[in-house]
C-alpha cells in the first residue's frame, strides 16, 4: 500500500487546487467578466486597453473571457436566463438580448455623451418599448458591400460596372469575367439573412406593414428572392455557400475570395483587415459602392455590441468601464487597431486614422465609411428590430431549401411568413 | 516467393498453399490500414501547411512555402517566382511589386536590372517548411498549462468516479436476486437512450441550481454515469465463477469487502476498457462543457482551443492545427494500449 | 508493431493488470476505508439488501443528471414561452405536440406545418437503414479476415479501432478537409482525368458520405464485438469441417453465420440505436445540407432549442420525448432480444 501514498497525496492537492483556483480571489478589487468573440485581432487589441484601465483603476479588474462565438450565439442567453452570465459581453443579437440589458444611465458619468454619440445604436439594445436606457455602445458599426477582385476584371478585359449600376448589371459582368477566366464563384453572397436583406432594400422591401408588424413577403422581397433564384439557376451563384449546409448556418466565401475564385463577394466591412492580411499583394481587390435597385443603393447596417447585463452584481463599477470604453480616445484607438468602422457618430464626423491599414484597406475603409452614411432608415430600422434576428434566420433557412432545389421559391416564401408568425408568437408567450 | 511461404505459415504449419481468401483478406487488410489511418495522416501533414498553401489545387503532398529571399536594396524579403521571360528563357526572380496583371521583378543576383512580368508567366519557386506557426500562435495566446490542467483534471477524476460508481452499480446488479432488479436494468437501457445533446438545457438548470456552474465539477458530475459502462461491467461480472463469491462469504468476508477485494480485480480486464472509454469521452468533450464554463480560468483545452473560432470566419491553419494538438493523446493511448484494446475488448464478455 | 501470432492471444494479466492497477489504486484505499461502515450497514439491513447499497450512488446520478432533467423536459414539453425556469412558463397543454404533429401527410414532409422536423424524421429513417447495413456488413467481414490466422491480427485489429478513440468533431473535420472542393479527394479525381464533384452540394453524395464517415469512425468497435463472438465458436467445428474437406463458404454459412447470429443482433440492435441519435459527426460533416437532406432529428432538436435565436424550449422537448419513446421501444427490442439470449 506504500505506493500509493503519492497518488493520493497528489489527488487530494489537485482536488484542493482546483477548489481554490475555481474560485475568484475575495478582495477589495471587483473583478468583473467580460465575455468576448473576436473575428481578428480585436480580443488583443481590448485586453491591452483593459490592462490599462487596471493600471489607472486599481480597484476593478476586468477578466476577459475569449469564448468562440458559438458561446456568444448559444450558450448567452442561457447563462444569462439562469443567472450565470458575465458582467458584459460582446453580442450580435442585441435584440434578442435586450431583456438582459442593464440601463446604465444612473452609473454614467454622462448619459449625455452616449445619447449624442452612440443615439441611433442604443435603439438595437433596448427592450421593446424602451426609448431612454442606455445599456452598451457599439464595438463596430459594419456595412454591407461587395469586394471585386480587380485582377479579375483585367485578366477577363472586361470593364468594372461603374458607381449607380445595378445588380442586374453586376450580375452580367460577373459572369462574363467568370467565364473568361474559369473562376467557380461569379458571384458569391454570405449566407446569412442580414446578407439578403442588402439585396433585398435595393429591391424595394419594406419589410413592416402598414400596422408596423413585419410583413416580410412583399413585392419587393419577392423580386429579390427571385433575383438569386434565378442567379443559382444560370450560375451566377454556386450552390456551395447557399445550397450546402442546412438551417440558419452561416458560410462565408473568404476562403475562396482568398484563393481568386470568386469574382465579387457581397459581405461588409469586417472582412477587410481579413483581406488586407491575407490576400496582400497576391491580386487587387477592391471594395465597391453598393449596387442598386428600384429600391435604391442602402446597405445594411449591423455589428457587434458590448453590452452590459442587468445580471451583474457590481452595476456601477460595470459602467465606470464601460465609460472608460466608450470614450473618444479609447474607441478610437480600439477601431484603428482592429481596423473597424466605429458606431460613434463624433468619430465617423471627424474620421478615423488607420495608421496600420495597408493602402487597399484604406480604400476600402472609405468607401465603407461612406456607405454607412448612406443606410436607409428603413434599413437602421429592420436591423435594430426585436425580432430582426427571426426574420434573418427564417429567410435564409427557407431560401436555402428553394435554392438547393427541395422546394419552390412559392414554398419558401409561404414558409418564411409561417415561420416569422409562429416564432414571434412563441416569443411574446408569457 | 517468400513472401508466399512467409504468409502460407498458418496454423497447419509451413507449406501449406496459399488460398485466395488469404490474400484477398491482406489486400483487404492493406486497404484498411491506408483507409483508417489515411485520413489522420492527411490532417496531421495539412496542419503544418501555411494558410495561402492550404488554399492551393490541387494540394501538394507535403507542407511547401513559398522562399523568400533579401535582395540588397530592398527593405523586405522578397518572394522567388520561376519566370519566363518574353525571349523564353527561364530565370529565378523575386518579386518587388504587382502592379494589376504585371509584376515588378528583379534578379537576387544582381539587384540593378528590373523586369516586367505578365503574372501568368510566373511561378511559385517552393521547398518544404513545416508552417509551426500554425501551433505557436494560438497556444501563445492563451495559459495552455493551465487548460492542459483543467482537462486532465476532468478527465482523471471524471474517469475515477466513473469506474468506482458504475462497478457498484454492476455488482449489485450481476451478484443479487433483489425486487426491482429489473426495473433497475432497464432504467440503465434507458438511459442509454438519451443521448445529452437533447436534455442539455434541463441539465444546465439541474447543474446551476446545484451551485457547480462554472467549476469542473459541472462537467465532471453530469456524466459520470454512464450506462454503457454498467452494462459492460455488469456482462462481464456475469461470466465470474458464483463458487468463488459463496466461498468468500463462508469465510466471513463482508459484502463490500468481496466487491473490492475479489470481483473488483477479476474485473480488471474490463475496468480497463471502461478507463479508455471515459477517458476519450471526457477529453473529447466540448458541447457540454461550453455551455457550463464561462470563465477562462475553469476552461478545458476543447473549449479553449476553440475559443478562436469567430462569427464570419473559419481559420483552417489554426482549426487543423489545434485539431491535431487534442489528437496527441488519443494517438497516445492508441500507442500505448493498442494491444490491450483488442485483447481487452474482445475478452469483454460480448458473448 | 508487429506480433507473432501467438502473442495475439489474449494475455489480460500483464499489460491489463499494470495498467487497471494504478488506475485503481487510490480507489482501492478509499474502499478500505469504507469497510467499516459497509459491515455495519450489513448488518442492519441484512445481505440481500446491500444491493440497494451497491446501486445508490449510480443512480443518485443518474436520478440527478438524467431522470430529473428528463422529468423538467416532460414539463417544457407542455409549456411555452422562452421563459428558461419552468415555474415562468404559460401551460399550453399538447399545442406543442399538436403543432408537431400537424401534418397533411405524415409520408410527406413538406405537408407538414413543422416540416423540419418530420425531414429529419424521414433522414435519420434513411441514414440509419443505410448505416446499419453498411455498418453490420463491413464489421462481419472485417471481423472474418481479423479471425483469421495471418501475421500482425494484433495491429490490424487495433488499426481498425482508432478511429472509435476519435471525437465525432474531429472525425468529421477530418473527412470535411479530404471532400471540400479542393481536397484530396477532388485531386485525386481531377488527376485521373475526372471532374470536381461538389460532394456537399449533391443530396445523394451528402448522405453517403454522411454514412461513410459514420461507418468509418465506429466499425472498430462492432468489429471487435463480432469477433468476440467468432473466437467464442469452438475450434472442433472448424475442424471436423475440415476433415470433411468442407469448402470454405459452406463452412461459413453452415457453422460461423449461424452461431454467429447472438452478437449479430447485438450490434445491429447498438447500431440502431446509435444510428438515431447521430448528430455532431453529421451536423459538422454536412450543416445538414444540402437544404435540409442530411439534417437529423438530434439535431433538428438541438437547433430548436438551443441554437436559434428564438430557443423554443417547448416545441423541442415535445421532439425530444417523442424521440425518447421511439429509442425506448428500440431499447426493448435490444433488450428482448438480449433476454433471450441472457447475455
Amino acid at each position: 500500500m506504500r505506493a500509493v501514498t503519492p497518488v493520493i497525496t497528489s489527488l487530494t492537492l489537485s482536488l484542493l487546487c482546483a477548489t481554490v483556483l475555481g474560485r475568484p480571489a475575495a478582495a477589495e478589487t471587483t473583478t468583473l467578466r467580460m465575455a468576448w468573440y473576436s473575428d481578428g485581432n480585436e480580443g488583443e487589441v481590448m485586453a491591452d486597453l483593459l490592462k490599462r484601465f487596471h493600471e489607472q483603476n486599481k480597484d476593478i479588474e476586468v477578466v476577459l473571457d475569449q469564448v468562440p462565438y458559438k458561446a456568444v450565439n448559444e450558450n448567452l442567453p442561457v447563462q444569462l436566463a439562469s443567472g450565470q452570465g458575465p458582467d458584459i459581453a460582446r453580442v450580435v443579437d442585441m435584440g434578442g438580448l435586450s431583456r438582459f440589458a442593464l440601463d446604465m444611465r444612473p452609473f454614467l458619468k454622462d448619459p449625455g455623451y452616449w445619447e449624442t454619440n452612440f443615439g441611433p445604436f442604443l435603439e438595437w439594445m433596448r427592450p421593446a418599448g424602451d426609448t431612454q436606457a442606455i445599456p452598451g455602445f457599439m464595438t463596430q458599426l459594419t456595412v454591407t458591400g461587395p469586394f471585386v477582385n480587380k485582377t479579375l476584371f483585367e485578366q477577363a478585359g472586361v470593364a468594372m460596372p461603374g458607381g449607380k449600376s445595378t445588380w442586374e448589371d453586376w450580375a452580367k459582368a460577373v459572369k462574363e469575367v467568370a467565364g473568361k477566366v474559369q473562376a467557380p464563384f461569379p458571384l458569391a453572397v454570405d449566407r446569412s439573412g442580414h446578407r439578403f436583406y442588402a439585396l433585398a432594400m435595393s429591391q424595394g422591401t419594406k419589410v413592416f406593414g402598414a400596422n408596423g408588424e413585419p410583413d416580410v413577403v412583399d413585392d419587393g422581397f419577392k423580386r429579390a428572392a427571385q433575383l438569386v433564384y434565378d442567379w443559382h439557376k444560370s450560375g451566377v451563384m454556386s450552390k456551395e455557400l447557399w445550397g450546402s449546409v442546412s438551417g440558419t448556418a452561416y458560410r462565408g466565401a473568404n476562403d475562396e475570395f482568398k484563393n481568386a475564385q470568386v469574382v465579387m463577394y457581397l459581405s461588409g466591412s469586417w472582412q477587410i483587415a481579413q483581406f488586407a492580411k491575407t490576400v496582400d499583394n497576391a491580386f487587387d481587390w477592391v471594395a465597391v459602392p453598393n449596387p442598386c435597385g428600384p429600391g435604391g443603393c442602402s446597405s445594411m447596417p449591423g455589428g457587434a455590441a458590448l453590452m452590459a447585463f442587468k445580471t451583474t452584481q457590481h452595476p456601477k463599477e460595470v459602467a465606470r468601464v464601460m465609460d472608460y470604453l466608450a470614450s473618444e480616445p479609447v474607441l478610437a484607438e480600439f477601431c484603428a487597431r482592429s481596423l473597424f468602422v466605429p458606431g460613434h457618430l463624433g468619430l465617423t464626423k471627424k474620421g478615423i486614422d488607420y495608421p496600420t491599414a495597408s493602402p487597399e484597406a484604406a480604400a476600402a475603409l472609405k468607401i465603407f465609411t461612406a456607405s454607412a452614411g448612406q443606410v436607409s432608415p428603413l434599413a437602421y430600422r429592420t436591423q435594430g428590430y426585436v425580432n430582426s434576428r427571426i426574420i434573418f434566420n427564417a429567410v435564409i433557412s427557407r431560401l436555402g431549401q428553394a435554392v438547393s432545389g427541395e422546394t419552390t421559391l412559392e414554398d419558401a416564401e409561404k414558409r418564411i411568413t409561417a415561420d416569422v408568425a409562429q416564432q414571434i408568437a412563441e416569443r411574446n408567450k408569457k | 516467393m517468400r513472401l508466399g511461404i512467409l504468409l502460407g505459415q498458418r496454423r497447419n504449419g509451413p507449406g501449406r498453399p496459399l488460398h485466395w481468401t488469404d490474400i484477398a483478406a491482406y489486400v483487404y487488410l492493406a486497404l484498411g490500414v491506408m483507409l483508417m489511418f489515411g485520413p489522420v495522416l492527411w490532417l496531421v501533414l495539412s496542419s503544418f501547411k501555411t494558410e495561402s498553401a492550404l488554399l492551393e489545387f490541387p494540394p501538394s503532398l507535403l507542407p511547401f512555402a513559398q522562399v523568400e529571399v533579401t535582395v540588397p536594396g530592398q527593405p523586405q524579403k522578397l518572394p522567388l517566382f520561376r519566370t519566363t521571360l518574353p525571349d523564353g528563357s527561364v530565370r529565378e526572380l523575386a518579386q518587388v511589386r504587382r502592379i494589376g496583371l504585371v509584376a515588378q521583378m528583379v534578379d537576387p543576383a544582381d539587384p540593378s536590372k528590373q523586369y516586367r512580368v505578365a503574372i501568368d508567366k510566373r511561378e511559385p519557386v517552393r521547398r518544404v517548411a513545416l508552417a509551426t506557426e500554425n501551433y505557436s500562435e494560438p497556444l501563445q495566446r492563451f495559459a495552455f498549462l493551465r487548460f492542459l490542467f483543467n482537462s486532465v483534471f476532468v478527465t482523471v477524476v471524471a474517469t475515477l468516479i466513473t469506474l468506482l460508481i458504475n462497478s457498484m452499480a454492476a455488482y449489485g446488479l450481476a451478484v443479487y436476486q433483489f425486487p426491482g432488479k429489473q426495473a433497475a436494468t432497464l432504467a440503465v437501457i434507458g438511459t442509454l437512450m438519451i443521448p445529452m445533446t437533447i436534455i442539455l438545457v434541463p441539465v444546465y438548470l439541474v447543474v446551476t441550481e446545484l451551485g457547480l456552474a462554472n467549476s469542473l465539477w459541472a462537467v465532471i458530475l453530469p456524466g459520470a454515469a454512464t450506462p454503457t459502462g454498467v452494462f459492460l461491467l455488469r456482462q462481464y461480472m456475469l461470466t465470474l465463477p458464483k463458487d468463488l463469491i459463496e466461498a468468500a462469504r463462508m469465510d466471513k468476508a463482508s459484502e463490500w469487502q468481496i466487491y473490492w477485494r475479489i470481483v473488483m480485480p477479476l474485473t480488471l480486464p474490463a475496468l480497463a476498457v471502461l478507463a479508455i472509454f471515459s477517458i476519450m469521452w471526457r477529453w473529447n468533450e466540448f458541447l457540454w462543457p461550453l455551455a457550463v464554463l464561462t470563465k477562462t480560468e475553469v476552461y478545458t483545452l476543447q473549449i479553449a482551443l476553440n475559443a478562436f473560432q469567430g462569427e464570419l470566419q473559419t481559420q483552417w491553419h489554426y482549426l487543423l492545427a489545434m485539431t491535431v494538438v487534442t489528437l496527441i493523446p488519443v494517438a497516445l493511448v492508441f500507442v500505448f494500449l493498442q494491444r490491450f484494446i483488442a485483447t481487452g475488448i474482445g475478452s469483454t464478455g460480448m458473448k | 508493431m508487429s506480433d507473432a501470432p501467438t502473442a495475439a492471444r489474449p494475455q489480460p494479466g500483464m499489460a491489463a493488470g499494470a495498467l487497471a492497477r494504478v488506475a485503481v489504486l487510490p480507489v482501492g484505499l478509499a474502499l478500505r476505508v469504507l469497510d467499516p461502515p459497509m459491515r455495519w450497514l450489513q448488518r442492519a439491513i441484512g445481505v440481500r439488501r446491500m444491493a440497494y447499497v451497491f446501486l445508490l450512488p449510480n443512480f443518485a446520478f443518474f436520478g440527478l443528471f438524467v431522470f430529473l432533467p428528463i422529468g423538467i423536459n416532460i414539463v417544457f414539453s407542455v409549456t411555452g414561452g422562452t421563459a428558461l425556469f419552468p415555474s415562468e412558463r404559460p401551460y399550453v397543454g399538447a399545442e406543442q405536440f399538436a403543432y408537431l404533429f400537424d401534418c397533411g401527410s405524415y409520408l410527406d414532409p413538406s405537408s407538414c406545418r413543422e416540416d423540419h422536423f418530420w425531414r429529419g424524421v424521414a433522414n435519420t429513417t434513411k441514414f440509419v437503414v443505410f448505416q446499419v447495413t453498411a455498418m453490420v456488413l463491413f464489421s462481419l467481414i472485417t471481423a472474418l479476415v481479423l479471425n483469421m490466422k495471418i501475421r500482425g491480427r494484433g495491429f490490424f485489429r487495433a488499426v481498425y479501432f482508432f478511429p472509435v478513440l476519435l471525437s465525432p468533431v474531429v472525425v468529421a473535420l477530418i473527412w470535411k478537409w479530404i471532400l471540400q472542393r479542393d481536397g484530396l479527394l477532388n485531386a485525386a479525381i481531377t488527376t485521373l482525368g475526372g471532374q470536381k464533384i461538389l460532394f456537399f452540394v449533391d443530396p445523394g453524395w451528402a448522405m453517403f458520405w454522411a454514412v461513410f464517415v459514420s461507418v468509418w469512425a465506429h466499425m472498430g468497435f462492432y468489429t471487435l464485438i463480432l469477433l468476440a463472438g467468432l473466437q467464442a465458436i469452438p475450434a472442433d467445428l472448424y475442424e471436423a469441417a475440415e476433415m470433411d474437406a468442407t469448402p470454405r463458404w459452406r463452412v461459413l454459412t453452415r457453422i460461423t453465420l449461424p452461431l454467429l447470429w447472438p452478437n449479430m443482433i447485438v450490434v445491429i440492435v447498438l447500431a440502431l440505436i446509435k444510428g438515431a441519435q447521430t448528430f455532431d459527426e453529421v451536423f459538422v460533416l454536412t450543416g445538414g445540407g444540402p437544404g435540409t437532406a442530411t439534417l437529423m432529428v438530434v439535431q433538428y432538436i438541438y437547433e430548436t432549442g438551443f441554437a436559434s435565436q428564438v430557443q423554443n424550449f417547448g416545441l423541442a422537448a415535445a421532439a425530444s420525448v417523442v424521440l425518447g419513446l421511439v429509442l425506448f421501444v428500440l431499447t426493448l427490442l435490444q433488450f428482448a432480444a438480449a433476454r433471450r439470449k441472457e447475455i
